[in-house]
């Protein structure tokens, strides 16, 4: 071996094998100390409220809780059967309103509309603007939207599913539009060229391939309206319902609202039974977004 | 100036080091006049804007019929923007405006009364990187039959002779049913022309077809060009000069041109001729400088 050559060696080992990688400095060990306390800090606030909740509630995940309707007199026997089939058909509700209408908004935006011209930007704005307004505008929104239209029914599942419709429009509007754009422009392009219309185009190729990210923005969105109690204060929906709804006209309750009725009554049964509807409540978000989560890895599309 | 002239073109001026495909075709040697006699598209006068952006100047072409016609030139020359007027899928940019006249046939294509879904069926296109639908083979191949309404009588035996049109048939035959995506680049590709000649068009303009292949790729697409200009009449815009000596019968010379005033680039044509002249003999001394490696 040459000198040079084991010159060359010795300086490499003392320039590379030097014990201590410079990842690993106190500052660097440090800062990543912070970043994990950030993300413990979270965590533990979530687990701490959801355990402690679940704890209170705890002698009350009996079948009465889920079968039996809400009772003054017999506290500790008070059930969320009007709540919980009430919640469901506001979500249908609302699921049927809003989808179509927020898909075929963003298709328009995102398909059909000229980006260039001043009404389309003014439009992109504003939806943008929109899914910021607080809840409880879109509660006012939609007794207003109702009065127009003649219909003076409060607290019914069709007032209910408007106002939520109206405060997760948006939301499904962005998320559809942000779908519809991963879709590469090879794939618009390449159906245009064989002669494909736009309408076409967007129906046999754009829309399936979206249809992951729709569907995944959609249950976000939704899993955020059932959790809202504001706009259905307005629009008078109430807790003491002691009847199952039976169409879209039949006065409701839902969960949030039966949740906040019950907290505020001092009884201590009726504060655990609340505390147990909230891990009900909890439950049926989780499974939403378990269930987009699911949606999103099972079918999504990579290019 | 219609005289017919042998034109080699493969074997180009030696002291011009370009491929030569007369050894992967032996009937390279084509007669072909000087300027196309029966165009079956032409450019007249054709300007092209971007909002206030002049993108292409005045630009004058005949394409003629069964013939390869290469658009060569620097990047920012404006002749991706020359092809896609070719077609109409300008119209698909937002604030894109075309001035001047494109005929196919000699209907322009430009005028008034046409659909542009229509001069779609007519002329097809092959995108630089390949686009596969997200769906089986077949179910690529019989979507443009399906959406222009083509009155098939056995749809499978349709994407059997796309497919042997684009020497895809035997590597693909036994998963029809199966993604596109499982295929290969060039596979993808050639399944991107199976698509474009399964509706039967007259012209298939191609933007960089190979830009993306690795060399056997390209040369089976290239081979594939060759065995369409049969049938068909094909425009081809390539980066590659090599590729356009190799299959091109005619080279369209693009080259940029800064505006005085904006410093914009607006592409303009410099030298149109049989392939054979462009490559070993060139008028215009910027086509010399560009084909020789000095400029672009």
């Amino acid at each position: 071996m040459s000198i040079a050559t084991r010159t060359a060696r010795e300086v490499t080992a003392s320039t590379i094998a030097t014990g201590r990688s410079r990842d690993k400095t106190p500052g660097s060990l440090l800062f990543l100390g912070a970043l994990w306390f950030s993300l413990f800090f979270g965590v533990m606030v979530l687990v701490v409220l959801i355990v402690s909740t679940a704890l209170e509630g705890a002698s009350r995940f009996d079948s009465n809780l889920i079968t039996e309707y809400g009772s003054i007199l017999r506290p500790e026997e008070t059930g969320f059967r009007a709540g919980i089939l009430g919640t469901l058909w506001l979500m249908l509700t609302t699921a049927a309103l809003a989808i179509p209408l927020g898909i075929a908004a963003a298709i328009y935006l995102e398909e059909f509309a000229d980006p260039l011209t001043w009404y389309n930007r003014f439009i992109e704005v504003n939806i943008q603007n929109l899914a910021a307004v607080p809840s409880i505008v879109y509660g006012l929104l939609a007794v207003a939207a109702l009065a127009v239209v003649g219909f003076n029914e409060t607290g019914v599942v069709i007032g209910g599913a408007v106002a939520l419709a109206l405060l997760i429009l948006p939301v499904i509007i962005i998320t559809t539009r942000e779908s519809l754009r991963a879709v590469p422009r090879e794939i618009r392009f390449g159906s245009l060229a064989l002669g494909a219309t736009i309408w076409q185009t967007t129906w046999r190729q754009t829309l399936p391939s979206a249809v992951p990210g729709i569907a995944t923005g959609t249950i976000l969105g939704l899993s955020r309206a059932i959790g809202e109690a504001a706009p259905l204060l307005i629009i008078g929906i109430a807790g003491s319902v002691l009847f199952d709804p039976d169409g879209l006209v039949s006065p409701v309750t839902a969960l949030p609202i039966q949740i906040y009725d019950l907290t505020s009554r001092s009884q201590e049964a009726f504060q655990q039974a609340a505390s147990a509807a909230i891990i009900v409540l909890l439950a049926m978000i989780l499974s939403l977004n378990a269930l987009a989560i699911f949606i999103r890895n099972k079918f999504q599309k990579t290019w | 100036m219609t005289h017919p002239t042998t034109v080699s073109t493969a074997k180009a001026d030696p002291s011009v080091s370009i491929g030569s495909l007369a050894d992967v075709h032996g009937d390279a040697e084509r007669t072909i006049p000087d300027v196309p006699p029966d165009p079956v598209m032409e450019a007249f006068g054709l300007n092209v804007f971007y909002g206030d952006f002049h993108a292409v100047h005045d630009v004058n072409l005949s394409f003629g019929r069964n013939e390869i016609t290469a658009l060569i030139g620097p990047s920012g020359c404006g002749k991706s923007t020359v092809l896609r007027c070719l077609n109409r899928m300008n119209d698909l940019v937002p604030g894109a405006r075309v001035e001047g006249q494109v005929t196919y046939h000699g209907q322009n294509i430009y005028a008034k009364a046409v659909d542009p879904i229509a001069v779609r069926t007519h002329v097809g296109m092959v995108f630089q990187k390949p686009n596969p639908f997200p769906k089986s083979i077949h179910d690529n191949i019989a979507y443009g039959p399906r959406v222009i309404g083509m009155k098939v009588e056995s749809m499978d035996q349709l994407v059997e002779e796309a497919l042997r049109g684009a020497a895809l048939w035997d590597e693909v035959k036994d998963k029809l049913k199966q993604s596109a995506y499982g295929l290969s680049g060039g596979q993808q590709q050639r399944l991107c022309i199976a698509r474009t000649i399964a509706t039967k068009p007259d012209v298939i303009l191609m933007d960089e077809p190979c830009s993306s292949l690795d060399p056997i790729a390209t040369s089976r697409v290239e081979d594939l060009m060759v065995e369409l200009r049969d049938d068909y009449t094909i425009i081809i815009v390539t980066h590659n000069m090599q590729q356009a000596a190799r299959v091109s019968d005619r080279t369209a010379f693009f080259t940029a041109r800064p505006d005085e005033t904006t410093g914009n680039r607006t592409g303009l044509l410099v030298e149109y001729d049989l392939t054979s002249r462009i490559f070993a003999n060139p008028v215009d001394k910027r086509t010399e400088d560009y084909i020789s490696g000095r400029f672009g």
